[in-house]
């Protein structure tokens, strides 16, 4: 391809790498990440050579859809599969290989930790929500009596959840309230990055609001990084900063939100951005090219 | 000309823990051959419900009240083989989650000449044949190896296609589709929606669409039902919901979804979270979230009016807000503040 589109990621260098952190050290930086599943014949890569960095207290999005590969990228980065190739710094230090003994692995679990989309089977349902968000915070903080549950109320509060709430048992809340659980529970262990995994996709669209603006806030107010999966360009272009785009496995385009929704280089981000059905819209006119 | 199926003051009760409770109330609409109805709304809103009672598909102890008319016949009293009939050639149903609605034990060949060979008696031979030719029809061109495949070797999008040939088997006057593309990518929900919207005109089916989308709703349906708690909220034409809502729910809802041209500060969030019928207290049932509720809103249920040619809404205050629906909601707070 002989584009010359600094944002296509064929044509990237490092300096034109729009995702890159503004001056500073970048909380999270991956280089290159690879993961195949499988050998020989039947060896299918999943991750493709992906590059990118998140800034300190920034936001980056992951839009791509079903096997794109985005889901694979989340789970290398909090260590639930390890790379085939490739590095991923968080916080300035080495975290490629995922973490075996317990002290890493609880160290790994202060730097990052993840939200997954669905939030019926993310909960354990005999487990009452207080407990669950306290269990987290005595395993990292070793609090206990009422300190604990005071941080687990202050966690609570940072999340919109009663105490009434934090009583109760997950099948006694509603998907949006459970999702404020599973956000605290993640927070609970203070982690520096926050990713999350189509978060709010199962959600109604009111209580999808909501917690978009109640990230927003807790983005604001204690500086945690946002990598933010999803699917849906509406959701990404309120909540990240940068983002990247991708498909089968690999990167095509990356830079500014703005500049990557506004003005799409690549013809799939051309494609998915004119798939999302809007006013005078007819379905299927953007014949998939499929490669 | 009378209408190909029209609902009457439809009302719904299941029994919950012993208790008949209301998950349907006062549901009318008509829909004629060859047009698109959109249901939309959000959890507990009864959209899946109205669908289920349409196919009769409702669970065992449900009570209804009320009137459905397929073709001048009354749903409601269809029993044994004339209810079979109605199920099996005049309405197809397709679902959200086609992994779910498979065998995952059967091959697709199976599952698609399985109604051919057993209510229209055709050879299996034959079956397959029509089968590779419905395939055809939903963009599928290797027909012959995909009848042979299980549906776990299909891709959501596929199997959704398979799910829509199986559907279009009977040629049905009427599609019930209880949101067929929202487990599928965008790209794909594109492709499926084009499949659709082209094998409707040329069959001439109906389709009641039901999604929590406004967004596809408008783009692909001609009018659009809004539904909250069980009650419709809103009737107009699709092209007029986004600029001239009717209710002050549908404008809510349109102004929590975050836009992909811009991005702004906060999104406008309804409060509170969607409540089946049941749950609701007296009065308007979004009262408790509404930014335009008064004190007479809650105190009885308003009725579901005309406002305008084609027009209908569930809002007492309907006319008077009429326009002012979608202005952003500092001005409202200002006046609840004066």
């Amino acid at each position: 391809m002989s584009s010359t589109a600094g944002r296509r990621a064929d044509a990237r260098t490092d300096s034109e790498r729009t995702t890159a952190a503004p001056g500073g050290v970048p909380i999270l930086a991956v280089d290159g990440l690879r993961k195949t599943f499988g050998r020989g014949r039947k060896e299918a890569v999943a991750v493709d050579g992906v590059s990118f960095e998140l800034a300190a207290g920034g936001s980056l999005g992951i839009v791509g859809e079903s096997g794109s590969g985005k889901t694979t990228t989340a789970r290398m980065l909090i260590g639930l599969e390890q790379p085939t190739a490739g590095r991923i710094v968080l916080d300035g230090a080495d975290h490629t290989r995922p973490a075996r003994r317990i002290r890493d692995l609880r160290a790994r679990g202060r730097l990052i930790q993840i939200v997954f989309q669905d939030p019926y089977t993310s909960l354990d349902r005999r487990q009452k929500i207080g407990d669950c968000l306290g269990e987290v915070v005595r395993l990292h903080f070793g609090l206990s009596g009422s300190a604990l549950d005071a941080r687990v109320r202050e966690l609570g509060e940072l999340v919109g959840l009663h105490d009434r709430q934090l009583r109760a048992l997950p099948r006694e809340l509603s998907g949006g309230q459970r999702q404020r659980v599973a956000i605290a529970r993640a927070l609970a262990a203070e982690p520096k990055i926050l990713i999350l995994d189509e978060a709010v996709s199962a959600l109604d669209v009111s209580i999808q609001a909501q917690i978009l603006n109640l990230l927003a806030d807790i983005r604001e107010q204690r500086g945690v990084s946002y990598v933010f999966i999803s699917h849906d360009l509406a959701v990404i272009r309120q909540i990240t900063d940068t983002a990247i785009v991708m498909r089968h496995g690999r990167v095509v385009e990356q830079g500014q939100t703005a500049d990557v929704l506004d003005s799409p280089q690549d013809p799939y981000t051309r494609l998915l951005r004119d798939s999302v059905p809007h006013a005078g819209w007819r379905p299927g006119a953007d014949a998939l090219v499929t490669s | 000309m009378s209408a190909l199926l029209e609902v009457d003051g439809l009302s719904v009760e299941l029994p919950v823990a012993g208790e008949y409770r209301t998950v349907l109330q006062d549901v009318s609409f008509s829909l004629d051959a060859g047009q698109t109805l959109g249901l939309v709304g959000e959890s507990g809103s009864g959209k899946s419900m109205t669908v289920r009672s349409i196919a009769q598909l409702l669970p065992p102890g449900a009570r209804t009240s009320g009137s459905i008319t397929f073709d001048g016949a009354s749903v409601l009293d269809l029993r044994g083989d004339a209810l079979r009939k109605f199920r099996s050639r005049d309405v197809s149903m397709i679902f959200q989650d086609p992994r779910a609605h498979t065998n995952p034990v059967r091959r697709i060949g199976d599952f698609l000449t399985e109604a051919m060979r057993v209510n229209g008696r055709v050879p299996r031979r034959e079956a397959e044949r029509r089968a590779v030719e419905l395939l055809a029809e939903v963009g599928i061109h290797d027909g012959e190896r995909r009848l042979r495949q299980y549906p776990h070797e299909l891709s959501g999008g596929l199997l959704q296609r398979v799910m829509i040939a199986a559907s279009l088997a009977v040629k049905p006057r009427l599609i019930l589709a209880d949101e067929p593309t929202t487990a599928l990518d965008v790209t794909t929900q594109s492709e499926v929606m084009a499949i659709l919207a082209r094998l409707q005109r040329e069959y001439g089916m109906a389709m009641l669409f039901i999604t929590h989308d406004l967004e596809l709703a408008a783009a692909v349906c001609d009018e659009t039902v809004v539904m909250y708690a069980g009650a419709m909220v809103e009737h107009q034409a699709s092209s007029r919901l986004h600029t001239d809502p009717l209710h002050p729910y549908s404008a809510a809802l349109m102004q929590a979804r975050p836009e992909i041209e811009r991005r702004v500060p906060r999104l406008p969030a309804i409060p509170g979270h969607p409540t089946s019928a049941f749950e609701t207290p007296d009065g308007c049932a979004f009262a408790p979230r509404c930014r335009f509720a008064e004190d007479a809103c809650r105190a009885a249920l308003p009725a579901f009016e005309r406002v305008g040619d084609g027009e209908y809404s569930r809002c007492r205050r309907a006319e008077e807000l009429r326009g002012q629906l979608l202005v952003p909601a500092v001005v409202s707070h200002e006046e609840v503040v004066r």
